[in-house]
């Protein structure tokens, strides 16, 4: 059997044919075969979330898919999430609240409340923290992450993006 | 012309947007991980599964035929070129590789180059190293038995296990108080190991370039200034055919201080074949094998009067500093500033003595978001000061305010010899105590009470040291710990200004920018903070102990000042009057008396390389570097109030109040980004962290799994404000902000558990206090 095999999957909206070692995750193919290194590697074990990419419209820690499931899918990474220079409303609430400090967390805390909002255009204070407790960010104490998830969300209410 | 403030330039005060941040957000950072070299190739440690054991032999050849694999390195590679062992940042030593025994579990033994991660990963399983079981020591009070096996039987005349016995203080004077006191209160406590993982773990892309003999290390430090002169006195490296490039860091919290062996080993493995090697830790590794914290094991008492003066402070600690004694200390404080522990108190009598020993657990001991063991320190008096006005019978508060420093004692020379810059106690704690309503929460804590429902209010009335350091005292392995700031005015009127301090995500790109812009009124916006390049910054010995803005804040001041004095001769030329006659005021330079005439500073910094005085040198360009001529001492007051459920032991943080004071502060916005980030590690560690072991000294907890870090789930919405007390040494009044929080809060949290078990006779309870911990004492206690 081959060690290597091609993977074809639509990252951000575009197709892309990746040479993958067999055993390769999802977060090892991004980066190191498809040069997207917005995604982050924290534990290699599912716990902190910084490598969270959306794959077919689920949130997914990226550790702990094989890039070989990925075969066909259409994923979307931190980089996928402004267009052009113009931001996503989580990118620029990020920005406004300053929820963030050394960045490693932040990929994966703008691409999950993505989802979130995704799913749930007006989450309480409550559901966000549940929905985000898959994240851990060792900088912010969560309150300036809070604050923005809340202020896009509004955002994204009253102008869909 | 528009009139220039301070709002306009961004200057110190305003809640400036960090210029770090857009980068983060697109996924631009730049991280160490983030480097892909041409030819490069990876490493994977393999490490000891125990925790003391002869090494009989290492046989690598199995690994070699793993597909992939390029080279294994062992002790006996290294040794050639005298790197088998490497010295630790306290002067001890510490292996690279494993020679003749593992001193620990996860140390490092064998390195595995191959093609990709994988094959590097699967010639490491392939090593086969014979092991011989030695007798373990893990319990730091075994240590010291007679017939405790000698783990350092590597080191020439160590007899024993004991490192060093430090003490300050007068031990006469305060076993007298002792004696002559009316109540005394003593405690026993361990403030546990920890780790501080941050999200990025520890790694490097080290790049020896046989062509231009060079050698480039992009590496996760703290300090590369200091990492490379180290590397420079220890290794064939020289240090200006060296750079070392400290990128974006994910955090570090003092997790990237020490020199780790992995990158040694990627160097070494780079120079043996001539191609880049990327080595970059899994968790485990990280939580299992790099710098941990604390691990203090230490009785504090106190004397007092009855009305509840405080006479004496005793403090004893047993050291635990694992396998080679690589604590991040200056050379001359083995214990770094724990005799910072009499806190914001007057007491007149202290001694403080520490013991340290080896055991077979990961080396480290360092500054965990915090300046050399003041953390430890803290909690020791803000524990001890509890328990004594339990024993009083006093309202902690009440207790706290008659022993405080008070305004007027500033500057106050404490008996274990600090001295205290500036500071007003009682104010600070006036505003928490107001933010939260004290009294009200009192009443209600008594009405719960009489209902069996369990409510706790802790309070920490915490002083910090913050800044090392001053040159008399302070250094890591001889090197001053000062900091330089160089400053580049270019002709259009922007800056580019290059520090010796590393940021990990406190914002300095911005908050440095920030000074800069108040300092020369130009806008922050064109200002360009750089660090972390050795190859382009000036000295410094890097970010750690809050240091930044205390030592490389004053550097950017006085070296912005320094740009201004030749910013004087250049405006007086181009108003064409004598030096005398200009001042700088409004952010420009005037004429005295006559306002309207002047030069902005980006005038004359176009004058100063097209127009210069005759005779004056060409250019605007300055370099600093600052020796501060003291610490400076940030404070405040924590008030925690938390609920308990009586039947399971669960607890919710009701409220937490945190009144900061660090002096001038410079961007309001990441201040409170800083505090929230320390008040949750504080929650981390009273109520989560701890990294546990058998008795074989096996790591029980070294994944993310079971080392727990708070969610979103568990952290509270903090509740901040804070008075300003500047520094009276530091050239604008700042203190230093990073870390404060995470001193503060493990003891208001803790104070707040044995508060709401107090009336059941609860004096202690250790951290990390868990639902588990509650219940059983409430079962004990017969209420659950």
């Amino acid at each position: 059997m081959s060690k290597k095999r091609m993977v074809n999957a639509t990252i951000n909206g575009r197709e892309q044919t990746l040479l993958c070692d067999n055993r390769m995750s999802l977060l090892d193919a991004l980066r190191d075969a498809a040069g997207l290194t917005g995604t982050k590697e924290g534990c290699l074990t599912g716990d902190c979330g910084a490598c969270s990419v959306v794959m077919n419209g689920k949130l997914v820690d990226s550790c702990l898919v094989m890039a070989a499931e990925a075969e066909g899918a259409a994923i979307t990474t931190v980089e996928g999430l402004a267009i052009g220079s113009d931001l996503h409303a989580l990118q620029q609430a990020f920005l406004a609240e300053a929820a963030l400090q050394c960045g490693v967390c932040t990929p994966g805390f703008l691409v999950a409340s993505k989802a979130l909002l995704d799913r749930n255009p007006d989450p309480t204070e409550h559901e966000i923290r549940y929905w985000l407790a898959g994240n851990l960010c060792r900088c912010t104490g969560y309150q300036k992450i809070l604050e923005a998830v809340q202020s896009a969300a509004a955002q994204l209410r009253d102008n869909p993006r | 012309m528009s009139e220039i403030t301070s709002e306009s330039l961004g200057g110190i005060g305003q809640s400036v947007k960090r210029k770090e941040d857009l980068r983060f957000i697109l996924g631009k950072g730049s991280y160490v991980e983030d480097f892909y070299l041409p030819g490069m190739v990876y490493g994977c440690v393999v490490r000891s599964p125990f925790a003391h054991a002869k090494i009989n032999g290492i046989d690598s050849s199995e690994a070699l035929k793993v597909p992939g694999v390029m080279a294994v390195i062992t002790a006996k590679e290294l040794e050639g070129a005298n790197l088998s062992w490497m010295p630790t940042l306290a002067g001890d030593t510490q292996a690279v590789l494993a020679d003749k025994k593992v001193h620990f579990q996860s140390q490092e033994v064998a390195f595995v180059i191959g093609e990709t991660q994988y094959a590097a990963a699967d010639g490491a399983e392939a090593v086969e190293v014979d092991y011989e079981e030695l007798p373990v020591v893990v319990d730091p009070f075994k240590a010291l038995d007679p017939g405790a096996p000698l783990l350092r039987d590597d080191k020439e005349g160590q007899k024993d296990n004991h490192i060093f016995n430090w003490q300050a203080g007068d031990k006469e004077a305060t076993e007298k108080a002792f004696q002559n006191a009316e109540v005394t209160v003593s405690q026993s406590t361990h403030y546990q190991r920890c780790h501080p993982a941050p999200m990025e773990t520890c790694g490097c892309v080290a790049d020896v370039n046989p062509g231009t003999g060079r050698t480039t290390i992009y590496i996760t430090s703290q300090a590369p200034h200091a990492h490379r002169t180290v590397l420079a006195l220890v290794s064939p490296l020289k240090e200006h055919t060296t750079r070392l490039v400290s990128p974006d860091l994910g955090g570090g919290f003092g997790n990237k201080v020490p020199v780790y062996p992995g990158y040694i080993l990627a160097t070494v493995a780079s120079l043996t074949l001539g191609l880049p090697v990327k080595w970059i830790e899994t968790r485990s590794e990280n939580i299992q094998s790099t710098g941990f914290a604390r691990d203090y094991h230490t009785t504090m008492e106190l004397a007092a009067t009855k009305d509840g003066k405080i006479t004496a402070l005793r403090v004893k600690t047993l050291a635990d500093h694992g396998a080679f004694n690589a604590q991040a200390n200056p050379m001359k404080w083995p214990a770094g500033l724990f005799s910072i522990c009499t806190g914001s108190y007057d007491i007149p009598n202290a001694h403080v003595e520490v013991d340290a020993v080896y055991t077979n657990k990961a080396p480290g001991g360092v500054a965990y978001r915090c300046s050399f063991r003041v953390t430890e320190a803290s909690y020791a008096i803000e524990r001890a000061v509890d328990l004594l006005a339990g024993e009083l019978k006093m309202d902690p508060v009440q207790l706290r305010k008659k022993n405080f420093i008070q305004p007027d004692q500033f500057p106050y020379t404490s008996v274990t010899g600090w001295e205290y810059d500036s500071g007003d106690y009682e104010k600070a704690m006036q505003v928490a105590l107001d933010l939260v309503g004290y009294e009200d929460l009192r009443k209600e804590q008594a009405e719960k009470r009489a209902k069996g429902e369990l409510m706790g209010i802790g309070i920490s009335s915490f002083t910090e040291i913050a800044g090392a350091g001053p040159r008399k005292d302070f250094d890591i392995l001889g090197l001053s710990m000062n900091d330089g700031a160089e400053i580049r005015v270019h002709p259009t009127g922007t800056v580019t200004a290059r520090f010796g301090v590393k940021s990990q995500g406190q914002g300095h790109e911005t908050t440095f920018a920030q000074i800069l812009a108040e300092e020369l009124g130009l806008p922050e916006a064109d200002i360009l903070v750089e660090e972390g390049d050795t190859d382009t910054a000036p000295y410094g010995l890097g970010t750690y102990g809050s240091r930044s803005t205390p030592v490389a804040g004053g550097a950017a001041v006085l070296a912005a000042r320094k740009v201004r004095e030749k910013g004087m001769k250049i405006a007086a030329h181009l108003l064409e009057v004598s030096e005398a006659d200009i001042e700088w005021k409004n952010y420009q330079f005037q004429v005295k008396g006559a306002p309207a005439k002047a030069k902005t500073m980006a005038e004359v910094a176009f004058a100063a390389y097209t127009n210069a005085p005759p005779g004056e040198e060409v250019g605007l360009e300055a370099t600093y570097y600052y020796d501060p001529p003291n610490f400076t001492f940030p404070f405040g007051t924590y008030i925690c109030v938390l609920d308990i459920d009586n039947k399971t032991g669960e607890f919710k943080i009701r409220r937490f109040v945190a009144v900061d004071d660090c002096g001038t502060i410079i961007n309001p916005m990441i201040l409170e980004g800083q505090i929230h980030g320390g008040l949750t590690e504080g929650l981390a560690i009273a109520t989560m962290q701890e990294i546990r072991f058998d008795d074989q000294g096996n790591c029980l907890n070294g994944s993310f799994m079971d080392y727990l870090l708070p969610t979103a789930v568990e952290v509270p919405n903090w509740d901040l404000d804070r008075t300003v007390t500047p520094s009276p040494h530091h050239p604008i009044g700042a203190k230093g902000v990073g870390e404060s929080s995470n001193v503060g809060s493990p003891a208001a949290i803790v104070n707040a558990f044995v508060d709401a078990l107090s009336h059941l006779g609860v004096t202690n309870i250790e951290m990390p206090v868990t639902p588990w911990k509650i219940w059983q004492l409430l079962h004990e206690k017969g209420v659950a």
